[in-house]
């Protein structure tokens, strides 16, 4: 079986990272030992075995859709790097037709 | 005054009878924190005014009435910074409202107090990931004091705090408290409320306290646990009496030794402390019994796949939009969010997003992501069938007592295989405590707190507090 190994840079990608030349270097090695190491788990025979994607298996809950009190719109924004008009500004999203 | 160096019982006498006042608790902790915070690095900040007003609105007829809780930097608490230890928040974030532990504090009569230093958003075992500063281990200036809740275990242990809140994804509590000496407990999964808490593993994460004794740990989890309609994970159950058992003793207790956590790796002077808690705990009228979980070995592979996937998603709010930092200059939208989170998130942030990412791509995710949930399983099943036969279980919090600072960075891996003997009861969802045993000659020539590991059952914090109470008295000199 051949080494586990990561494309850095295109996974950086995806996770929206854009991380400089030294930085993908100093990841590459640490990364593929960290995955070499999981995939250990490639051993094991789990054929038949339900995930675990909670540790305590409650079904999930519903509740009565009550209207609550939500948080001040101006609180929010004075967390928010740009704003205008009581909205979040960012840059344009949509490019020219 | 020194009421700095005080018990949250202790206090609660002083103040019933009339002795004291919160406001002379606060200014004795502030004075603390003055002296011996540039040397430990616990406090990010502390808000003393903002304190002080809460302490005059406190109701002392309540269980933590009058008592300062200082707060890992995770854990949102209104009008206060929030930064996880992460350039992307520090400074550029104030939080809007109350996590439901604080909340639930504030009711008990407790003031929030303090913002205690962590590895960025909870990823490590030593606060040297913190972008904003270093802890140094109180017992030891050259160590490190264990993490993610390095500053919260770090306060307690230098009096700079009577209790503190933490949050435990794979050992975070009780690891640091280990390398402490104090007291940590993680509580069962869905226990505490998480609403508040910023999410590094959502089906992982937990707060708890850390505190200098296991009835102090036993008052602040009384007060934060319960059912939160807020968290839909929060366990719709009872909480139980915490206090009243606390004494009850061991005598009758099977506690369960699970030889997997007996290996090759741990120091011989760490064996040397956990078997001779061991001892008297079965001195104390313990029945001590020889287990195994068998599927301990795959722990750490398991968590170093979960939870970083987790990690990815949930870290992906941060993306210089709505809050937190924002690139200076982007050129679109598309570098507002690779420049905002290259710049904002330090780098064992980033390998685990990436990590996380790669294991949840196509063509990977059955491979990596299915089959550790399923491993999980097997890991869940394997206490499942030991608490068929035991109260609770007994094994060492770390391989090692603190370690130094420095020296880690190079091999992340060998950092992540520490967390062996901590990781399974996040997998599993158990409570699990770390309570003070004594301590170890360094090379340092220093000594160094060791903690026992505890485990319980789902949902059975009462008798892991007994059994942990009963530790902390055998250990008494």
């Amino acid at each position: 079986m051949p080494q586990p190994h990561i494309d850095v840079r295109h996974i950086a990608n995806l996770a929206r990272l854009e991380l400089s030349d030294e930085e993908i270097a100093g990841f590459q090695p640490q990364l593929d030992a960290i995955l070499g190491y999981v995939d250990s788990l490639s051993a094991l025979d789990v054929s038949g075995i339900e995930p675990t994607a909670h540790p305590t298996v409650v079904a999930a809950p519903m509740r009565d859709d009550t209207p609550g009190s939500s948080l001040p719109t101006e609180a929010l924004l004075r967390n928010a790097p740009d704003q205008a008009q009581g909205q979040v500004r960012v840059p344009r999203v949509v490019a020219d037709a | 005054m020194s009421l700095h160096t005080e018990t949250i019982s202790s206090l609660r006498r002083r103040l019933t009878a009339g002795e004291i006042s919160p406001s002379e608790i606060l200014d004795d902790l502030a004075t603390a924190i003055e002296a011996r915070n540039p040397e430990v690095g616990a406090y990010l900040s502390h808000d003393l005014a903002t304190a002080k007003a809460d302490a005059a609105k406190a109701d002392l007829s309540q269980p933590l009435g009058g008592i300062p809780i200082a707060l890992k930097d995770v854990i949102n608490t209104l009008g206060q910074p929030c930064s996880c230890g992460s350039k992307i928040l520090q400074g550029k974030y104030t939080s809007p409202y109350d996590a439901t532990v604080v909340t639930r504090l504030r009711t008990a009569g407790a003031i929030p107090f303090g913002r205690l230093n962590m590895d960025e958003f909870a990823m490590g075992s030593s606060t040297e990931n913190s972008a904003l500063q270093a802890t140094r281990n109180p017992h030891d200036l050259s160590r490190v004091p264990g993490g993610s809740s390095g500053g919260s275990a770090a306060a307690v242990a230098s009096q700079t705090a009577i209790a503190a809140l933490g949050s435990d994804t794979g050992g975070s509590i009780r690891q640091p408290a280990s390398h402490c000496g104090v007291v940590g407990l993680k509580p069962t999964y869905g226990r505490v409320s998480r609403y508040g808490l910023v999410a590094y593993a959502s089906s992982l994460d937990q707060i708890g306290p850390l505190t200098r004794t296991v009835e102090d740990t036993a008052l602040v989890l009384q007060a934060i646990a319960g059912h939160d309609p807020r968290d839909s994970t929060s366990l719709p159950v009872a909480t139980e009496d915490y206090l009243s058992a606390l004494h009850q003793g061991v005598k009758g207790l099977r506690l369960g030794i699970p030889r997997e956590y007996f290996t090759a790796g741990i120091d011989p002077q760490v064996k040397a402390r956990v078997d001779a808690a061991i001892a008297a705990l079965q001195a104390a009228g313990a029945e001590i019994v020889d287990i195994s979980l068998p599927h301990t070995e795959h722990a750490v592979a398991t968590y170093y796949i979960i939870a970083p996937a987790e990690a990815s998603s949930n870290l992906s709010r941060f993306d210089g939009i709505r809050y937190g930092h924002r690139t200076a200059k982007p050129e679109d939208i598309l570098d507002l969010y690779k420049s905002s989170r290259e710049e904002g998130f330090g780098r064992e942030v980033k390998r685990r997003i990436i990590l996380g990412t790669y294991v949840l791509s196509s063509g990977y995710y059955d491979a990596y992501y299915t089959r550790a949930q399923k491993v999980r399983t097997l890991i869940r099943r394997d206490f499942e069938s030991a608490f068929q036969t035991v109260h609770a279980i007994l094994t060492p919090v770390a391989p090692t007592a603190a370690r130094l600072s420095g020296a880690q960075e190079a091999d992340p891996l060998q950092e992540y295989l520490s967390d062996i003997f901590t990781i399974p009861a996040n997998l599993a969802g158990l409570p699990a405590i770390s309570v003070p045993v004594g301590t170890v000659m360094s090379d340092t020539n220093t000594r160094l707190p060791v903690g026992l590991q505890i485990i319980g059952p789902h949902l059975g914090e009462a008798t892991l507090l007994r059994v942990a109470q009963a530790t902390e008295d055998s250990t008494a000199l």
